[in-house]
């Protein structure tokens, strides 16, 4: 079995798995129970936050643990509209977000927001100048990801964090969701304001994540109930999964440097492999994530790919899972301006630290004799 | 010293099948349920079977289940959700009292965006009088918003009847029955209700997971944006090792259900004879034939909530003064406060004891010996 979809999800490492089974079956009680058992459990919850802090280089009280990825990009971009709609009403993102910041957007233009969508080139990247002449005196929001789901092209956000730094009403939002582990993100440093994770792309355990809010930013909630989180996101806290999603992020941080050249030299391996083969087309940059990369193989439909790679163990996407049930055709790569017979023909593979060199060229292998294959069945 | 759990209305052990079910899962239908290749497709099969089960536990059709990240997520969106998406034939909504805070902040949200809230009192029973729903409902009334048990006192509302009454009127009708799933047997083929809001932790399950019922038909905006999981009523990658651990929990209880509220009654007479053996001063809180076995609240006259939790807790017996969620600090109770008017001693001086899984015959009189001792030492 060879599992290269990793940007969809991971499997759990082992130890992730441990720490939640332990503290699910301990350390039960709930937080907000006044006796010592509920106190206990509301300092390792205290931790846990302290852990996840430290990694992130921010305080302890600005670590919002969510239920994962799609909430935390809900609750920023949301929250910061209903609470700061006062300030004004304009917001901008980028033609290239996961639909849990694009439907989020379209949602606030139904109640009377304004958005702008920024063009990207043809490698998927914002141009930092189209974010300066987007940027009004009504702006609240700028939304931006740090690495796109589809083709890991790495967005310029310390040059927009500069950008919107100047402007006392606007806040910057990164979904991190993917480039969490695989590229640095100093969060005070780049001026961002909020920035979301999810557990299950960093092999912890789904329906786990945060939101990283900086302490002067105020956000309307998402959910309204009792006061956990700082409350800032109510709801009975899952304590196990929190301490397994610290427990992930800490794995994945360590020795991050190997990893990432791991993973970089799998995928120049891969992308090298892969243009030995005519019909295959890279939509990816060359300087993209070390985890992802996309490619096209024109006038083959990438369910069929995906079925013949399947038969073989062999798991890889089209583009973001979430969005796998529409037609085929790439709404990312059509933002890019690429033509028809790349959007509509989009792989994507996806990698963890954990692949190897050998299963990326039983990959390619089965990758060029399945194409063949179909060659001849479609009679060309 | 062990402590002995009494406080199960706040969150329950897990039962260990409920984990050993998830782990597997974990470790190997760990794929992306909207993934097109065979790891996303069986975990595809796990949530669709976990969705049939869980639907037929309250008689309704797999569609109409959206599972959640608990139940304050399922009571937001039951409430807001509807709120937002039939405004247009009315802003009037009415709840209770004594709701939950996930039910209460999330109807003052409403308010503060131009909804109107009529919250229906309660008398010293504990429940709301049908008479009050049917006075309180307007033409421009789109929901009604009743819990079926009340965690802080167990007293069951006449859910049924409230149904009946509604279901001449074009209101949507959402009862929260987090403390009343599983014990009661609750069907909505024979129940005229819109929406139940359900959460794992409450009934052995995993934290971070939940359900609502939404019948079909029924006009819901989403919280949360994104992809088009859960028929795009709720966004996000699919918890699928949770949902399955949920389940099994779904499945334990249903079966069990008998024998739970058989011990849970013993457990409950058990230790009220005991305080009446020892010559406690008490009373309690709430009608005692409209009250879940699973919940006692007693009020000790003379005394202070947050001394008799402090000393309960020293000598091992962990229970709470009410709803956890508000629990960290203890203020008084709002539910006692609705039956009683907010001078009355009782909302100062009652704890709530909450049976479960963690409890037997004989540290139930274990604890209730331990509370009789402690009062008399206190009242000296
Ligand atoms: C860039 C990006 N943002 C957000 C999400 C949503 O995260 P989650 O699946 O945890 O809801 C994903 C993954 O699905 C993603 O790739
Ligand atoms: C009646 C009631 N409703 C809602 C909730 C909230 O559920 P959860 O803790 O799963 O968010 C609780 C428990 O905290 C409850 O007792």
């Amino acid at each position: 079995m060879i599992y290269l979809d990793n940007s969809a999800t991971t499997h759990p490492h082992e130890e992730v798995l441990r720490s939640y089974q332990k503290v699910a079956d301990v350390y039960y009680a709930n937080p907000s129970s006044v006796h010592r058992f509920g106190s206990e459990v509301e300092r390792l919850l205290q931790q846990s936050r302290t852990q996840a802090a430290q990694l992130f280089g921010v305080h302890s009280r600005e670590v919002i643990f969510t239920s994962g990825g799609t909430e935390g990009n809900n609750m920023a971009i949301k929250g910061i509209a209903f609470m700061h709609q006062n300030r004004g009403k304009h917001m901008i993102t980028s033609s290239v977000e996961h639909p849990s910041v694009m439907e989020a957007f379209r949602a606030l233009e139904s109640l009377g927001f304004e958005v702008t969508y920024l063009p990207v080139d043809s490698e998927g990247k914002v141009q930092p100048s189209d974010v300066s002449d987007a940027m009004r005196k009504d702006t609240i929001l700028v939304s931006i990801m740090s690495v796109n789901n589809e083709l890991g092209t790495i967005q310029p956000i310390r040059e927009i964090g500069q950008i919107v730094r100047p402007f006392p009403k606007a806040f910057f939002h990164v979904d991190h969701v993917q480039g969490l582990g695989k590229i640095d993100l100093p969060i005070k440093e780049y001026a961002i304001d909020l920035c979301t994770v999810s557990g299950h792309k960093i092999h912890g355990l789904k329906g786990t994540g945060a939101l990283i809010v900086q302490n002067n930013v105020s956000l309307f909630p998402l959910l309204h109930g009792g006061g956990q989180e700082l409350e800032a996101r109510a709801g009975t806290e899952n304590l196990a999964g929190n301490v397994a999603f610290v427990k992930a992020l800490r794995l994945l941080l360590e020795k991050k440097e190997d990893k990432r050249a791991h993973m970089s030299s799998l995928r120049n391996q891969l992308w090298h492999d892969l243009i030995e083969n005519q019909q295959v087309v890279i939509n990816s940059p060359k300087n993209g994530a070390p985890h992802i990369l996309n490619f096209s193989v024109p006038g083959y439909r990438p369910e069929v790919m995906i079925h013949a790679l399947g038969e073989e163990d062999i798991f890889i996407s089209t583009k973001s899972a979430c969005s796998s049930k529409e037609p085929d055709v790439s709404a990312i790569l059509q933002a890019c301006g690429l033509n028809s017979d790349r959007t509509t023909s989009a792989l994507r593979v996806s990698f963890s630290y954990e692949n190897t060199e050998d299963e990326l060229r039983t990959f390619v292998q089965t990758l060029n004799s399945k194409i063949e294959k179909l060659q001849a069945t479609m009679g060309r | 010293m062990e402590s002995i759990y009494l406080d199960h209305a706040a969150t329950t052990p897990m039962h260990p099948d409920v984990i050993e079910e998830m782990v597997p899962v974990y470790k190997e239908t760990f794929g992306n349920p909207s993934s097109v290749h065979q790891f996303g497709r069986s975990a595809r099969r796990l949530l669709d079977q976990a969705r049939r089960t869980t639907a037929s536990s309250i008689g309704a059709n797999e569609k109409e289940i959206v599972f959640t990240s608990g139940g304050t997520e399922a009571d937001n969106l039951a409430i807001i959700g509807t709120a937002i998406a039939n405004q247009q034939k009315g802003k009037h909504i009415i709840t209770t009292s004594i709701e939950h805070h996930a039910t209460l902040h999330a109807v003052e949200s409403l308010e503060a965006q131009g909804f109107d809230v009529t919250y229906l009192p309660v008398d010293e029973s504990g429940a709301v009088k049908t008479e009050d729903v049917q006075q309180a409902l307007r033409d421009d009334t789109i929901l009604v918003s009743i819990m079926m048990v009340n965690n802080e006192t167990g007293v069951i509302q006449p859910i049924e009847e409230i149904a009946d009454l509604m279901n001449s009127h074009q209101a949507y009708f959402h009862s929260d029955i987090v403390q009343a799933y599983g014990l009661l047997n609750i069907n909505v083929k024979e129940l005229p209700i819109d929406l139940l809001a359900v959460s794992g932790h409450k009934i052995n399950g995993p934290k971070g997971v939940g359900f609502l019922y939404v019948r079909e038909g029924t006009q819901l905006a989403t919280l949360q944006h994104g992809g088009e999981q859960e028929r795009k009523r709720r966004a996000g990658t699919e918890n699928v090792p949770a949902v399955k651990g949920f389940e099994k929990a779904v499945e334990i209880i249903t079966e069990k259900r008998t024998s739970y509220r058989e011990a849970y009654r013993r457990y409950r007479n058990r230790f009220i004879e005991t305080l009446k053996e020892e010559s406690v001063n008490y009373s309690i809180n709430g009608a005692e034939d409209k009250t879940m076995e699973s919940i006692v609240n007693i009020s000790f006259p003379g005394m202070n909530v947050e001394t008799l939790l402090t000393n309960f807790d020293l000598s091992g017996v962990a229970a709470s003064s009410g709803s956890a969620c508000t629990a960290g600090s203890v203020e008084p109770s709002h539910v006692l406060s609705a039956m009683y008017g907010a001078e009355d001693d009782r909302t100062t001086n009652s704890i709530r004891f909450s049976f479960g899984l963690a409890n037997n015959d004989d540290n139930v009189e274990q604890a209730a010996k331990k509370v009789s001792q402690i009062v008399h030492r206190l009242s000296d």
